[in-house]
């Protein structure tokens, strides 16, 4: 029986518990870390450039060792969660060599070679997770392209694949919507959905924003430590995300703004790339669309007496 | 005319030096397709001079020229390393100095005490004149490089293209690294008996980067590296017998006559390829 089996029997979950991480020229990059995760979710790790996201990552995927405090996954310490293939990576797109000499379906197999022997010769099994999971994402069709001949949509797809081959149940993913197309971005997400339905965990590293409240059910906020972190309601407010982001985010105040009465609902937001975060009164976020929301709005309308 | 061109064939030397001169050529081109794509060229050059002062020690010492030459090369691999994280000095920098560092070491060293070993053998290497034992530690070295990298390549590959990846796997990135660094100042101890120290960074460089213009499919640019780097030194020193020239300046000269054919021919990375894309682009554009 080989070392990567049988990871399902374990109750999922990510622990983080004081991590102190200290890089070689004395910067501390990150102190007091503490939250924990259970399956099932789909949460954001928001937080400024420079606030520790990518230093997390790197904790949580054994790259750098804190100085202080403890990561465990599904109970396990990160060197051995990492032999069980329990955890994938997402990278930014910035990461990766797009000219290197690999098809899409190259990267898709290097997602099971945890799962291969010694010479890492994949299997007929592997061979069918991999197309599975490149249909899974739509993009069997392009499997002998080479992968700087993708969109930027594509490529983060191809990426996804190989974490879905990788059959892992923590999937850390880098600034997924970046350079991606609004189509993908959505297909993106449902993928998300379903597996956080299949009790996966994602964390969801971003500064997108507005994108946070539309398919995050919790939300880590850090700024070289967890500021907060719980359900994206309780989490996600005016006030901490002020803290999180200090004078960085701009700001648009609609009672400070020349929005009146006679603007009525019709507010228009138009954003470059990045979509907009509102607030309504009170300081709870306004969500882009009411389908699915219809409590959310009830609930609202009763409390302030709107119709 | 057909009975001049085995001439060389017929002499034991020359047989041995176009044996071991394939086999090196080979074993270098393997590796030089990790070497281009992890951007460790520079890094090829620099161990293939530090091993400069190992080959000087071991020669006074009666050491196998292999241990010497090793051991100074990896002492200058963890040296660089060292001075990289701890100063604020950019890589090409430290690689800068602590190469010629080892390299100015080894000259002194020969200079002064210049009883056995010749300078010219080490700087522009003497594959015709190589000693029986020299031909074994050679093949030793070839026949474990290649064990390595033949059982191993796709741990390499993804090493190379992608390090959180393989940690997400549960390789160790860093045993990874510092197994090719061995098998680089292994090589390149091995390639200094054909070539010399100052040729032996196109041994390691040119036939990846020559096979990297060619395809976009790693396992085919093995192949196409791996051969060209047997046919070229193959051939290189079978050819100096009738030049009378530098063995590895022949090898070195047709390895790069293949590199500016697959620059300019190459069917989709080559110049003549992309002016054709070009011109169809422009054509495409004025017909719509």
């Amino acid at each position: 029986m080989p070392p990567a089996a049988a990871p399902n029997d374990l109750p999922l979950g990510i622990d983080v518990a004081g991590v102190n991480v200290t890089y070689a020229n004395g910067h501390l990059a990150l102190r007091d870390a503490t939250f924990a995760l259970a399956g099932g979710t789909i949460c954001a790790l928001v937080g400024v450039n420079g606030s520790g996201k990518s230093t997390l990552f790197k904790a949580i995927m054994g790259i750098v060792v804190p100085a202080a405090g403890r990561v465990r996954i599904a109970g396990l310490p990160v060197a051995q969660a990492l032999k069980r293939n329990l955890v994938a990576y997402v990278p930014q797109s910035e990461e990766v060599d797009w000219s290197f000499p690999v098809s899409v379906w190259d990267v898709v197999l290097m997602g099971r070679y945890g799962h291969m022997g010694f010479l890492r010769i994949p299997r007929a099994e592997d061979r069918r997770i991999a197309e599975e999971s490149l249909a899974r994402v739509g993009m069997l069709e392009f499997r002998e392209r080479q992968i700087g001949e993708l969109s930027g949509g594509q490529r983060k797809r191809v990426f996804l694949a190989r974490a879905l081959a990788q059959r892992a149940r923590v999937i850390l993913l880098d600034e997924p919507f970046t350079g991606v197309d609004v189509n993908t971005e959505l297909a993106i997400i449902a993928l998300l959905r379903e597996l956080r339905a299949e009790g996966h965990i994602m964390l969801v590293s971003t500064h997108n924003l507005g994108s946070v409240p539309e398919f995050c059910d919790q939300v880590v906020l850090i700024n070289r430590t967890v500021l907060a972190c719980g359900p994206t309601a309780e989490v996600f407010t005016e006030e901490n995300l002020l803290r999180a982001f200090g004078g960085v985010l701009r700001h648009f105040r609609f009672d400070e703004s020349t929005v009146q009465n006679h603007d009525g609902r019709a507010v228009t937001l138009l954003t470059d790339d990045e979509r907009p975060l509102v607030f309504g009164k009170g300081g709870h976020v306004e969500y882009r669309e009411r389908a699915g929301r219809e409590d959310v709005v009830k609930k609202r309308a009763e409390g302030e007496g709107d119709v | 005319m057909f009975e001049n061109l085995l001439v060389p064939l017929q002499y034991e030397y020359m047989q041995k030096a176009i044996f071991v001169s394939a086999v090196i050529g080979g074993v270098c081109a393997f590796l030089s397709c990790f070497i281009t794509l992890k951007g460790w060229s520079l890094m090829g050059d620099a161990l293939s001079h530090a091993v400069v002062p190992g080959v000087a020690v071991a020669y006074y010492a009666g050491w196998p020229f292999a241990a010497g030459a090793f051991f100074t090369g990896l002492l200058a691999a963890v040296g660089m390393g060292f001075v990289k994280t701890k100063t604020r000095l950019r890589e090409d920098a430290v690689i800068g100095v602590v190469f010629t560092a080892f390299f100015a070491a080894g000259l002194l060293l020969i200079s002064l005490y210049p009883s056995q070993v010749d300078l010219r053998s080490i700087v522009f290497g003497n594959i015709l004149g190589i000693s029986n034992p020299d031909v074994v530690q050679v093949l030793v070295i070839a026949g474990v490089t290649l064990l390595v990298l033949g059982l191993k390549w796709r741990d390499f590959l993804i090493f190379c293209f992608d390090p959180n990846q393989a940690r997400a796997l549960g390789l160790n990135p860093m045993v990874l690294h510092y197994t090719l660094l061995t098998l680089l100042s292994a090589t390149a101890v091995a390639a200094l008996q054909t070539v010399g120290a100052c040729l032996v960074v196109a041994m390691l460089v040119t036939p990846g980067a020559t096979a990297y213009l060619l395809t976009d499919r790693f396992g085919r640019m093995i192949g196409l590296a791996v051969a060209m780097g047997t046919a070229t030194s193959a051939v290189g020193a079978y050819a100096s017998y009738y030049f009378d020239g530098s063995t590895g300046g022949c090898i070195v000269t047709l390895q790069s006559a293949l590199f500016v054919l697959a620059l300019v021919f190459g069917p989709k990375h080559g110049l003549l390829a992309a002016r054709a894309r070009r011109q169809q682009a422009a054509a495409g554009g004025a017909a719509a």
